[in-house]
């Protein structure tokens, strides 16, 4: 990257290299489409207890009814998705952003 | 509804007992809290506790912060009086914290040095986006505040069993004394280990009573429904959605703006955003939150039980009759089960509840003050950490001082809307704006001024023509708003939470501020804060002592 006009700064080097951009993009690539994903089904539960009560008030097992299921299932979910992402992030994010890391504050890219 | 307050005290449990617990609760964590002080010298450690806690020390704080009065005795009296409507606000907490974990919490680690401002304005004019967020921070937590102050004065009369106005404003002065000199000695390391304190007894607590709640139903959870349904006035309808919501389209549409507002709202908080910088890394801030969503989880299932106990156990009369109402419901349950003693202990940590998060909201409103206004605006960034910690230190003062008074004005009303009003001023002020500055390139400062003043003032105003502050009266009459006066009555804005409005409003001004502007951002500066965010370069480093 030698032929970079020197006002670059050592940022914009690092936010154009490609390991940067691949980074960025894993990053996103997980946590947007999770996102999304957490409150479909957290408004799909909200929206269900509004507006379908008789079926969430379905006894399933003794007293407990749809509407509690759901609920309880979205603990699940959130410690779930809670536990993936710390998964991912440790083996698959930290990695990369720690060598980026080591390599801008080695001064490397100023 | 002021009479009954006052002339009415209680007959359950030993004052004298619940007074011992408290006093003792406040002698262990003085201590802790000075003897965390002794290392408080730069503005890094009065602010975010020099950056050395643990991510397992900061997520039981954070637990600690977020499970504020409204949450431990709101939720499980919510449950034991409407049921199923009363468990839907537990799991939109909880679910909340997705946001944090996914968008945020890192990120803003990564990125921020004390407060909020200090992402929001990384990459924009400093002295407007930084005024915006400090303000938008003041809002947000003095109201939070004066909820957690008025629910002490709430609760003087059931716990200790004092009757009458003047003692409880004596109790209001002592609870905001005492934080005060908490945040004074200890900053933010000794705010944080007496969250970490609070939050262990708290979920031991209630831990404890949800064994023994399921115990006494055969630790069969569809037998304790069955058994909180057959002696509820609400019978079957108890287990069913719809008790408080479902009456009317209003009340449905009301419940989805409430929804909304909860799970986009704690990402907003200041007071939760300032417990990542108490961390020395982002991994540490990612495993703060993983820590506290467990804790916070576990502990909503508790109070799942709790309430639906408390329904069985105490009834639903009963707690509607005690003073303090439905708060009152966790209390009158340990009694039940435990007698003066285990009362003692819930009434000693609910006060320790309040003493916390009103601690914790002291201080990040001093820091966005001292910090923020002070240091950045005012004087430029031209002052010296000292004189910043100074003015931060008399802040908290005035701070702690005006939520006194505005505690003792506020302890009669129905305060619900206000924690309501802070998590949607948070959800419609704040988040967009997070989410825009990290996750957009385009956003520029008229983006963000727009969205943060427009989010809160139309999350206000729709309050403040709200039924909960004028014109909602109950089935028997008497008024169910702020303004007890059911002559008076200005609403038109027809739902009590203004979140399906005014978060897409904070949304959609972020946007519209930002096309509308030709100001191009510096691509250095959006370089830097990208690059910084998620790789952690040039993030603030933990204080070595």
């Amino acid at each position: 990257m030698s032929d970079v006009p020197p006002q670059r700064t050592g940022y914009q080097e690092v936010q154009d290299s490609e390991e940067f951009q691949a980074l960025r993009a894993r990053f996103r690539r997980f946590v947007f489409p999770l996102t999304g994903l957490f409150l479909v089904w957290y408004f799909l539960y909200v929206a269900l207890s509004a507006y379908a009560p008789d079926f969430m008030s379905t006894e399933v097992i003794g007293k407990v009814n749809i509407g509690l299921i759901i609920g309880l299932l979205q603990f699940v979910s959130t410690f779930a998705i809670t536990m993936a992402y710390a998964r991912w992030a440790d083996k698959n994010f930290d990695p990369t952003a720690d060598k980026l890391r080591e390599h801008i504050e080695r001064g490397e890219v100023k | 509804m002021i009479l009954r307050t006052a002339t009415t005290g209680t007959d359950v449990g030993s004052p004298a007992v619940n007074i011992t617990i408290f006093l003792i609760f406040v002698a262990v964590t003085l201590a802790v809290v000075l003897r965390a002080s002794r290392n408080n010298r730069t503005a890094a450690d009065y602010y975010a506790g020099g950056r050395a806690f643990t991510g397992r020390q900061n997520g039981i704080a954070i637990a600690g912060d977020y499970l504020s009065a409204a949450s431990f005795l709101g939720i499980a009296g919510a449950i034991a009086t409407v049921g199923y409507d009363g468990f839907m606000y537990s799991i939109g907490f909880l679910v909340a914290w997705l946001v944090a974990l996914l968008l945020v919490a890192e990120l803003l680690r990564n990125t921020g040095r004390f407060t909020m401002a200090d992402v929001l304005s990384f990459r924009l004019q400093q002295g407007p986006v930084r005024t915006a967020a400090a303000i938008s921070t003041l809002v947000v937590s003095f109201f939070y505040l004066l909820a957690q102050m008025a629910g002490a004065g709430g609760l003087v009369n059931l716990l200790l069993g004092v009757q009458g106005s003047g003692v409880q404003n004596l109790v209001i002065a002592v609870v905001g004394v005492l934080m005060i000199v908490y945040v004074l000695i200890g900053g933010m390391k000794g705010t944080t280990w007496v969250q970490i304190i609070k939050a262990v007894l708290l979920i031991l607590g209630a831990g404890l009573m949800t064994i023994w709640v399921l115990s006494r139903a055969g630790l069969n959870f569809s037998e304790l429904l069955g058994d909180a349904a057959a002696v509820s006035p609400a019978g079957q309808t108890l287990l069913e959605p719809g008790l408080r919501y479902g009456l009317t389209d209003t009340t449905k549409l009301d419940f989805i703006s409430l929804g909304l507002a909860l799970v986009l709202g704690t990402a907003g908080l200041p007071h939760v955003l300032m417990r990542f910088y108490t961390v020395p890394s982002a991994k540490e801030a990612r495993r703060s939150v993983v820590w506290a969503i467990w804790l916070i989880g576990v502990f909503y299932l508790f109070t799942l039980v709790l309430g639906f106990g408390a329904a069985w156990l105490v009834g639903a009369d009963k707690i509607m009759a005690a003073p303090g109402k439905a708060n009152s419901a966790a209390p009158l349950l340990a009694f039940e089960l435990g007698g003066e003693l285990l009362l003692g202990v819930i009434a000693a940590v609910a006060f320790a509840t309040i003493l916390a998060v009103v601690a914790g909201l002291t201080i990040t409103a001093s820091a966005s003050f001292a910090h923020d206004i002070y240091a950045n605006v005012l004087k430029k960034g031209q002052v010296r950490a000292d004189d910043e910690v100074r003015v931060a230190r008399i802040t908290a003062v005035v701070i702690g001082l005006v939520a006194i008074v505005g505690g003792i004005f506020a302890k009669d009303q129905n305060v619900a809307f206000l924690v309501a009003l802070a998590f949607a001023v948070a959800a419609s002020a704040n988040l967009p704006t997070i989410l825009y500055s990290l996750f957009w390139k385009r956003f520029n400062t008229r983006g963000a001024l727009w969205s943060m003043y427009g989010g809160l003032t139309t999350a206000i105003v729709l309050i403040i023509f709200s039924p909960v502050v004028s014109g909602k009266v109950g089935p028997d009459g008497a008024s169910l708003s702020m303004i007890t006066d059911t002559g008076i009555d200005f609403h038109w804005f027809p739902l009590d939470n203004p979140g399906i409005v005014s978060i897409p409003v904070g949304f959609l001004l972020g946007w519209l501020g930002t096309i509308t502007s030709k100001e191009v951002g510096s691509a250095e500066k959006y370089a830097e804060m990208e690059v910084r965010s998620l790789t952690g370069a040039g993030a603030e480093k933990a204080i070595e002592h």
